[in-house]
């Protein structure tokens, strides 16, 4: 790895202000030390959000579930208080990794086959940042692209808890993360799915699938629908035709164990 | 019942104490005054002639000391190949010269074509990265087919990509043509057998010292054989005196074949510490471990069988393609003919056997031994292809093997492919298989996973391999130019207690444990007074390391006989003692007497006679006690098996697992059942790892596209079942002192083929006709083939 500087705010008004030049953020630092020590990246200086108090924690209110950018995977797997985004988290890389790693540097890297997009947009959450709000639903634009702006520091993911929710993975062997993740949502809002893994263009939605389950939600309803193979990944573990077999098998599971 | 530590004892591994609390010396924990760091520059292009390499800016870099390339070196040897293999035409092996750092050309991605030398590693890195090379990328030869037939040449100066065109046993090859074209049934199979990427825990790390003043150099480094590694640098590469140059391998986390080899690292750092007069290290990174750690399998072969119409084997025939990679490693020529063709009989009555082996150079990583070398490759091909033919011919796959089976009274038995077995039960093996694994309980088992939407497979196979490759002789007729003897040396210390010096290198094994067994067992003493030393060729007799599953079979035998001269000396110092002759003293329990008598002198009491050698017959007899022994096996020895599995297949999705391993071998005797469990777990969790999950994949740019564990799978814990193992069934070796057969590659041996054909089991239970898949066995590949079939 290349030197660099570290600095360790307290606040997220001192994490903003540190940044800019060549300055990296990191928040779990769980996909960056690795880029680092592959001198891939050579920032001059890395803000680490781990000393941000006000970054840390679930809160629960008026059935949305709020939990700091910062926070780790494992707090997330132990909370409990919507099963399905705990029980992804509990799957998420290995114990060190849950216990460095937080959603939001997740989310705001965008790895097209990390976990937490897939809860994001398939909850229909929002991203909050030291600027602004911004939905799920515009948030994720494409293969590690956000509509994050420079610098801009994600603190808090907000969850509207469903009433009915899943999140089936189909691993990548070696990897582990998604070769094909679905997230499955039902709330008065309506039926969400979320692909992850599958595609060039990152974590997205399978709308024919929730227009389907909107009026039947159960695993007969995807019997007639087909997945398109266009612009899936295609690399050592899988075609795209078998990620959108994938893309199918993982939904209807994940509606089932919804139900 | 076991002496308490003695032979036989399931003794827990002194070893581990330092490994489990973090004491293990290994190379990269050495640190040196004035050390500093070598870093490599690697091509990362497969195929490419370099056309200038500019230093000028790099030498420049803050704290660089030198800057090496390939013309440093044009001077100095080639790192030669251990084995010569003649072709069918009686023309020897292509040997094209693999130099310390590349020269000219570029072969493989990772090929080191410089290397810097820093006061540290980061400023080594930096200054690397300031190297300009300026290199002219040509088309790669990766697909071995289109190597063989192709023009485009990994060495231009050998005109082709054939190193050889070997066939075994020639002289058999008419009558088995002929036996294949009359047969009643023949059963062919095309198949690969992937390449691996070894994956020892420790990657490659080398640390050269070199005195000015006494012209001595000391390198320390990961080598499964130390005096092997020095034998290779003294007289092929550096031209060091073997006297002015100690190779040491320390604690040496895993090898599992890829550390027998001398790698021109190890040179490097060698000729770096004279220049500069400070030690040099150099540890490898997990990338350059996937890059140019030699690499394992790679063999591209069509097997046939020929049977007459009750099932009786005629003949088996193979045409192999063996990956080589870029250059010879050192024993990369013997594994696929030697460890491989001579195994191609199997179990196996079978009259005519002939296997034709051609060896493919590409611009990949070099290929060599790794865990089974040659024997996984033969058991493979033997074992799935019988489960083929069983298919079609509608016979029971046991019932096939049993038929065909050599029977315990046909030993020694000569087998088709030129080996004669000591000693074996296949039929009494299969029966433990069948008790054991409970295989009359699979209908019931299997009716439960499709209850839950599962298919599931039952596989079997039966292998037979060959370990402590020998005698010396006979290699050396067959192309080996290297000795495959051991050597120990027992040294009693005044005290009573005992220093053992010998040649094979413990990396996991458990030598420090097993070998004091040994020697505690026949001299009756306690085994936690005697110390194993290894690894260091300035404190122990030349020996030639440890693979192949070797160490307790001949450097064990080593050890046997050199206490036995112990034994010898020490019964004529008694009888000295005992105003005796020797031949009237008995030895047991650690106590000689004179038989007949009360009088007796314990050993403690004899070796401080020998080294305080007052009222001594010193006219007669030596003063010391210290015995040394080398160790020339008559034969290989040649354990034996039957393995059966089931795994569960999820139809949807393709995933498969294993949910039963169950591993009954024949190792002979055994010194300590613990560690023989321990080892047959670790060669299953490297079969199965290979079966479905492993795989070194070139892209056609000669691009390894699992270069990292991203993409390259390992074996986790919850990839493989609890395993049932067994090895109550052991017919003791017949030809060396101990009666070991050798048990660290069995289970990669036993293992892959039992989990295809379970794949394949499972897949036809589903309906469908599939009768052949590639390993490794991932679920898109599952689900391609039922989708094919």
């Amino acid at each position: 790895m290349y030197a660099f500087d570290i600095e360790r705010p307290s606040t997220i008004a001192e994490a903003a202000a540190a940044l800019g030049d060549e300055a990296q953020v990191m928040s779990g630092g769980q996909t960056l030390i690795p880029t680092l020590k592959a001198r891939l990246a050579s920032p001059s200086k890395l803000v680490s959000l781990s000393g941000v108090s006000e970054m840390q924690g679930i809160s629960s209110a008026g059935g949305v579930l709020t939990i700091g950018g910062a926070t780790c995977h494992a707090d997330v797997a132990a909370d409990g208080s919507y099963a399905a985004l705990s029980e992804l988290a509990s799957h998420i890389g290995d114990a060190a990794v849950r216990n460095r790693g937080t959603i939001g540097g997740s989310v705001a890297n965008n790895d097209p086959s990390a976990c937490y997009p897939a809860a994001a947009l398939g909850s229909g959450a929002t991203i909050v940042t030291n600027a602004r709000e911004i939905a799920a639903d515009d948030f994720f634009v494409g293969m590690f692209e956000t509509s994050l702006n420079e610098d801009e520091i994600v603190t808090a993911v907000k969850f509207p808890i469903p009433e009915k929710a899943n999140y089936q993975k189909f691993v990548q062997p070696a990897s582990r993360f998604a070769l094909v993740g679905v997230f499955v949502s039902k709330s008065a809002n309506g039926v969400r799915v979320a692909v992850t893994g599958a595609s060039n263009e990152g974590v997205h939605r399978w709308t024919a699938a929730e227009e389907a389950l909107a009026t039947n939600f159960s695993a007969d309803a995807l019997d007639g629908l087909t997945v398109s193979a266009d612009n899936l990944i295609d690399d050592l573990h899988g075609s795209p035709e078998y990620r959108a077999h994938l893309i199918k098998v993982m939904t209807g599971r994940a509606v089932t164990a919804a139900s | 019942m076991p002496k308490d530590g003695g032979i036989g004892a399931a003794t827990t591994r002194r070893e581990d104490v330092r490994f489990l609390t973090g004491e293990g010396q290994y190379s990269d924990d050495l640190k040196r005054h004035g050390q500093t760091s070598a870093v490599f520059v690697r091509s990362n292009v497969a195929n490419g002639v370099i056309k200038s390499i500019d230093t000028s800016a790099a030498a420049d870099m803050p704290g660089v000391l030198a800057i090496f390339t390939g013309e440093d070196f044009v001077e100095v040897g080639g790192n030669p190949a251990g084995w010569l293999i003649n072709s069918r035409d009686g023309e020897p092996m292509k040997e094209p010269k693999r130099p310390v750092l590349a020269h000219g050309k570029v072969r493989h991605v990772g090929d080191a074509y410089a290397a810097v030398i820093a006061e540290t590693v980061e400023q080594a890195k930096d200054a690397a990265e300031a190297i300009e090379a300026d290199i002219d990328e040509l088309p790669a030869v990766v697909n071995m087919a289109d190597a063989l037939s192709g023009t485009n040449y990994v060495h231009d100066e050998i005109g082709t990509n054939q190193c050889f065109d070997w066939g075994w046993i020639e002289d058999n090859r008419a009558a088995t043509d002929a036996a294949i074209k009359s047969a009643q049934h023949v059963t062919t199979l095309d198949l690969v057998n992937n390449r691996l990427v070894p994956n020892a825990m420790e990657p490659r790390c080398s640390m050269a010292e070199y005195n000015k003043a006494s012209g001595d150099y000391t390198l320390h480094t990961t080598s499964q054989n130390p005096h092997l590694t020095r034998l290779l640098i003294s007289a092929f590469v550096l031209g060091i005196p073997e006297n002015k140059l100690t190779v040491i391998a320390p604690d040496v986390g895993g090898g599992f074949g890829s550390k027998i080899y001398h790698y021109s690292e190890e040179a490097l750092v060698l000729a770096a510490a004279k220049k500069l007069g400070r030690p040099v290290k150099w540890t490898s990174d997990r990338t350059e471990a996937f890059l140019t750690d030699a690499h394992g399998r790679d063999h591209v072969t069509k097997i046939e069988l020929a049977m007459d119409a009750e099932g009786n084997f005629l003949a088996f025939r193979t045409e192999t393609m063996a990956n080589v990679g870029a250059y010879l490693s050192n024993f990369s020529t013997a594994t696929p003919t030697f460890l491989h063709g001579t195994l191609m009989a199997g179990n196996y009555t079978v009259p005519n056997v002939y296997v034709n082996v051609k060896a493919v150079f590409t611009n990949t990583a070099p290929v060599d031994a790794y865990r089974g070398a040659g024997r996984p490759e033969a058991t493979y091909s033997l074992e799935r292809v019988i489960d083929k033919a069983a298919r079609e011919i509608g016979m029971d796959p046991i019932e096939l093997r049993r038929k065909n089976f050599i029977k315990p009274d046909q030993y020694p038995f000569a087998s088709a492919a030129g080996l004669e077995y000591d000693s074996g039960n296949y039929d009494a093996l299969m029966d433990k298989m069948e008790e054991v694994a409970d295989v009359a309980g699979f209908a019931a088992r299997r009716a439960a996973s499709e209850a839950k939407g599962k298919l599931r497979g039952f596989g079997v196979n039966a292998y037979i391999e060959a370990c402590g490759i020998a005698p010396s002789n006979l290699v050396g007729i067959l192309g080996s130019r290297v000795g495959l003897y051991d050597a120990a040396t027992v040294r009693v210390n005044a005290t009573g207690n005992l220093s053992v010096m010998v040649g094979a290198h413990s990396h996991g094994q458990g030598h420090e444990t097993v070998f004091p067994q040994v020697v505690a067992d026949m001299l009756g003493v306690d085994a936690q007074s005697i110390d194993i030393v290894h690894g260091d060729t300035s404190k122990i007799p030349f020996g030639m390391g440890t693979y192949g599953s070797r160490s307790l079979a001949v450097c064990g035998s080593a050890v046997v006989r050199a206490t036995e001269k112990i034994i010898l000396k020490a019964t004529k110092i008694a009888a000295h003692m005992l105003e005796s002759e020797a031949s009237d003293i008995t030895f047991e329990d650690g106590e000689f007497s004179v038989a007949g008598t009360n009088r007796k002198v314990s050993f403690g009491e004899v070796a401080l006679k020998a080294y305080i050698p007052h009222e001594y017959p010193i006219e007669n007899l030596e003063p010391g006690l210290e015995e040394t022994a080398f160790y020339d096996p008559a034969n290989f020895t040649y354990p034996s098996g039957a393995y059966c599995c089931e795994v569960e297949l999820d139809p949807e999705t393709g995933k498969v697992s294993v949910e039963r391993m169950t591993a009954v071998d024949d190792f002979g005797n055994v010194v300590n059942p613990m560690i023989v469990t321990g080892q047959v777990h670790g060669g299953l969790g490297q079969g199965i790892g290979q079966a479905l999950l492993e795989n070194a994949a070139y892209d056609e740019d000669g691009q390894l596209l699992s270069a990292s564990y991203m993409d390259y799978t390992m074996p986790r814990a919850d990839d493989l079942p609890f395993y049932t193992v067994d090895h109550s069934q052991g017919n003791a070796c017949t030809h060396n002192p101990l009666g070991v057969k050798g048990c660290g590659e069995a289970g990669a041996i036993g293992s892959p083929p039992t989990v295809i054909n379970a794949v394949i089991d499972a897949m036809q239970s589903g309906g469908k006709n599939v009768t052949h898949i590639d390993m490794p066995v991932t679920p898109h590949r599952v689900w391609s083939a039922m989708n094919n079939a």
